[in-house]
């Protein structure tokens, strides 16, 4: 699936110095020196650390503490996880050259870079490193190439090169001839973030972590010996708690008594366009950044198809997931100075997701006034980009706050590998379909989705028609589930014995069809 | 079930249709009558008939039948002559690939993946519904936003409603359709909105599905936007200015859980971009001859996946032609060629098909662009037509006469529609 071979550069820079190693030697010292507190009547309580949210911060820590003899809870409030800001993320793994290195977020990005490649083979999901343009249209902007170029020289970024139009030409013939250089970085890829979450659970899932879904937490209580964490009908005793509540962070912060940054949602709407488009772009295209937006792009995604988008507007409202034509017109005024052969008419879908930004635009990671209580907020682009070296970090963050981390030694960091069959060379399908026909049976016709890759996706956590889309692209084509609707309903109504008027979008009252009255009403009339 | 499973699946056929809807259906019927011998029809579907088993109302047959039947009773009528015709029925089996050479890749949950060839092949995959990706409705994302197509399969086919209160967006028959069914079942449709200063539908659904149950239509208004989280809670309609934007300041919001959409149907022509085929950016359909043949030889195609047909019947008719050509290419008895290239002029937004021959009879299928009363069709200086209104909505039928064409020379010639004064 990765052939890696195509960037040389990473070799020459390959084995990365791998700071986990040192830090888990530190982590298992740390750990020794903690057992007798622990033996000594910390082992009442419930959880060790209990992780807020369930997008894919929470996610990657969730899986990075899997690692250790602990045992975790993550704790998130819709019906399955990744189904927040994660879900709509661009999905890109930034190159690692464009935050300022003076931030956490700039220190992070690069560190994130380098472990998505062993993420992915361990965990299936769509990830490619495509590469990616920074395009100037003056003299001034080349002048802005040449600045990033050092600064990711400096972060000792491989690869990085300044494309003159020539060169430009030849490899996007599609984008404007207006366009005077080009900043390439190969080390940016893109990913299909909402499968990096499902499989991050699933891996932690699969090594003890428990995860609770459906579960909003609304108040925290400090005890002596650690916090106990109120939800919808529980309450969960845990030492440390792990603020990864993204949108909802300062509220949670709040709750712990350390409310003293503010979340300020920024959303971003993007488009996606028809597959026909596939392979007009193939490198992921940046306008200049500005201090707040890395701009509107042209987004090859993993799965081929081209997404435009996101715009960055400030809005006060958190739950304002909403399009809107403005933004459309924004997008699309935006991307057909970059690539002209792009319109409206191109799109098959669109949405919009919210970055859970804050005053200063940086990452907040770190222990607070509030003992045992861990702040993981304000994480923005490239937050995607730095999950696994946030979550390191946080790992490192808990050690340094007295628990004890044993390294488990049974720890097994691969899953079952999700099929994709219409990805597959026809000799493996006709073996596959040979072995079960359900990989034979189409569920989806757009994306070629199978019933057999269906029910699996049930099988690992899907409960929602959103679940089973995000899992398998079921309903993410030109056709938008206007075939697959149903399929995709009775085959959850068979696995999970649930009533097709049961079965939801992506839970809460995301109802899809309702059963006739009849019945009641002859109930009523009788009455 | 009608169909059956045939005995025997052959490696190569004379005729493989793709899709066993109304037009896959009458291709397969044109083929036999043309001798061809062995013939297979693919679908998707547990039973061939296509969208037809879920369009329960009547008003199917008109033309054909010269008697009024409901969807399933015309599926029914082809089905019944499919069999006694002895054409092989395939269903719940899915052409997922043609190749260049006719060799086609199917799939399907009881045969798993085989490869059969084709001597000639029909395209007879039908059409999808737009969504509300393809117009952009700005709003949330909740659910209860889906086309009228999956509205009536969930309420005909399986008996479930889609929701309490609807609002419609669109005039196509469908969703005109949608409006006296989900009336019927005792849900309360608020209303149909459409963008266009005309409905989009025929005069008669507009009559039967909505006046006859005072069901408002609003034209030159959309939807423009959608609220609710988990589900759709209300939309904001508003009429629109000339740029078929909403007017600020004039919109007002209807309470409802569902919004369906009726805004087109797009023809469904995978497997034609996989075959390369030349297409027409207007239909979004293959480019065809007089004899329904696409620019690949061999490969014909019938029915919605060409350009979207009104009327079955019309599906029919111009679906059978396609399979009396691709039966008539397997015995190598090919009409000669066309030498004349219709172009759409003023007022005309296609021709179907694309080229004719001035040897034979032939039926000219196109749409206006706006509606015209009192007007006249041309076809370059060789005929005119006079019509008392045109409508994009009523697709335009010309038969055109050898004799008409008697001493035209040229090799291509315009149609336009121009009004009469």
């Amino acid at each position: 699936m990765l052939d890696f071979a195509h960037i040389p550069v990473f070799e020459s820079v390959l084995p990365f110095p791998n700071p986990a190693g040192a830090m888990q030697e530190k982590r298992q010292r740390q750990s020794e020196a903690n057992k007798n507190q622990e033996r000594s009547g910390i082992g009442r309580m419930t959880y060790d650390v209990t992780i807020i949210g369930g997008g894919v911060i929470g996610c990657a820590i969730a899986r990075e503490l899997a690692r250790y003899r602990l045992k975790t809870v993550l704790l998130e409030k819709q019906c399955e996880v990744g189904f927040g800001t994660s879900k709509s993320n661009s999905g890109i793994i930034h190159a690692g050259h464009h935050s300022d290195t003076r931030t956490l977020k700039g220190r992070l990005e690069w560190e994130g870079n380098q472990r998505w490649d062993a993420l992915c083979e361990q965990l299936g999901f769509g990830f490619e490193r495509i590469g990616e343009l920074t395009i100037a249209f003056t003299e001034e902007q080349r002048a802005k190439l040449e600045a990033l170029l050092i600064q990711g020289r400096e972060r000792n970024i491989p690869g990085l090169e300044i494309w003159e139009p020539d060169r430009i030409r030849i490899e996007e013939p599609a984008l404007t001839g207006e366009i005077i250089a080009a900043l390439h970085a190969p080390t940016a890829g893109v990913i299909n973030p909402y499968e990096a979450c499902f499989g991050l659970i699933e891996s932690a899932r699969a090594n003890g972590v428990e995860v609770i879904v459906d579960f909003p937490v609304s108040g925290l209580k400090k005890r002596d010996e650690g916090w106990i964490v109120v939800g919808p009908d529980r309450e969960i005793k845990t030492r440390f708690v792990i603020n990864a509540a993204g949108l909802y962070a300062d509220r949670i912060a709040e709750m712990a008594g350390v409310g003293d940054f503010e979340i300020r949602p920024r959303k971003g709407e993007e488009y996606l366009l028809d597959k026909r488009l596939r392979g007009m772009v193939k490198k992921l295209i940046f306008p200049l950044p500005t201090p707040t937006s890395k701009g509107i792009l042209v987004i090859p995604t993993f799965d081929g198809t081209l997404m435009v988008g996101p715009t960055a507007h400030l809005t006060p409202d958190r739950e304002n997931i909403t399009t809107t034509a403005e933004g459309s017109d924004e997008v699309f005024e935006s991307v057909r100075r970059i690539v002209p052969g792009i319109s409206e008419r191109d799109c098959i879908a669109e949405f919009a997701g919210l970055r859970a930004s804050v005053e200063g635009e940086d990452f907040i990671i770190g222990p607070t006034a509030a003992k045992g209580f861990i702040n993981v907020a304000g994480i923005q682009s490239p937050g995607l980009t730095a999950a696994p070296a946030i979550a390191e970090r946080v790992a490192d963050i808990l050690a340094d706050e007295g628990l004890g981390m044993d390294l488990r030694d049974d720890f097994d960091g691969g899953i079952p590998l999700p099929v994709r069959f219409a990805s597959l060379p026809l000799e493996e399908q006709v073996r596959l379909a040979e072995e079960d026909p359900r990989y034979a049976r189409i569920v989806c016709r757009c994306e070629h989705v199978s019933e057999r890759e269906t029910v699996d996706a049930i099988h690992r956590g899907a409960h929602t028609l959103d679940g089973i889309k995000f899992r398998t692209r079921a309903g993410m084509g030109r056709c938008q589930g206007g075939f697959c609707t149903w399929r995709c309903m009775e085959l959850l109504a068979r696995e999970r014995g649930m009533k097709l008027a049961e079965i939801t979008k992506r839970g809460g009252g995301s109802w899809i069809v309702r059963e006739r009255e009849d019945g009641e009403r002859e109930e009523g009339s009788r009455a | 079930m009608i169909t059956r499973r045939p005995s025997q699946i052959h490696s190569v056929y004379d005729v493989v249709v793709a899709g066993g809807g109304p037009a896959g259906l009458a291709a397969a019927l044109g083929a036999r009558e043309q001798g061809a011998e062995r013939i297979l029809v693919v679908d998707r579907e547990p039973e061939a008939g296509g969208i037809l088993w879920q369009c329960i109302h009547a008003g199917f047959g008109l033309h054909h039948f010269k008697e009024e039947l409901t969807g399933p009773e015309y599926a029914q009528r082809y089905l019944e002559q499919v069999l006694e015709n002895e054409i092989d029925v395939l269903t719940d089996t899915f052409v997922a690939d043609i190749s260049r050479d006719r060799r086609l890749k199917l799939m399907s949950g009881g045969d798993g993946i085989k490869a059969i060839a084709a001597r000639s092949v029909v395209l007879g995959m039908g059409a999808r519904e737009r969504t509300r990706g393809a117009i952009r409705i700005p709003g949330t994302r909740p659910a209860g936003v889906m086309t009228a197509g999956l509205a009536q399969k969930m309420v005909n086919m399986h008996g479930y409603l889609p929701g309490k209160r609807v609002v419609i967006l669109g005039s196509g028959d469908i969703g005109l359709i949608m409006a006296r069914r989900l009336t019927l079942e005792g849900i309360e449709v608020a209303g149909v909105f459409e963008i266009m200063p005309h409905a989009n539908g025929l005069s008669r659904n507009i009559v039967q599905c909505l006046h006859d149950f005072d069901i408002p239509l609003y034209l030159s208004h959309t939807v423009a936007e959608i609220h609710g989280r988990d589900r759709v809670e209300k939309v904001t309609v508003a009429p629109v200015d000339e740029k078929m934007r909403p007017i600020p300041g004039k919109g007002w919001d209807i309470e409802c859980d569902t919004l369906l959409l009726s805004i087109g149907l797009i023809p469904e022509n995978e497997l034609s971009r996989q075959l390369n085929l030349r297409m027409d950016p207007v239909t979004s359909g293959p480019i065809v001859t007089s004899t329904m043949e696409t620019s690949m030889d061999g490969v014909f195609a019938g029915g919605n996946v060409v350009h979207i047909h009104d009327l079955v019947d019309f599906v029919s008719q111009e679906s059978l032609l396609a399979g009396r050509s691709a039966g008539l290419a397997v015995t190598g008895q090919r009409p000669p060629a066309d030498n004349i290239r219709l172009s759409p002029g003023e007022n005309v937004a296609y021709c179907v098909p694309h080229t004719i021959s001035t040897d034979r009879p032939h039926t000219v299928y196109f749409r206006v662009r706006k509606p015209l009363e009192k007007c006249s069709i041309r076809f370059g200086d060789v005929l005119e037509k006079k019509l008392g209104y045109v409508f994009p909505a009523e697709m335009v039928t010309l038969k055109v006469q050898p004799k008409f064409l008697a001493n035209f020379h040229g090799d291509a010639l315009s149609v336009d529609v121009v009004p009469r004064d």
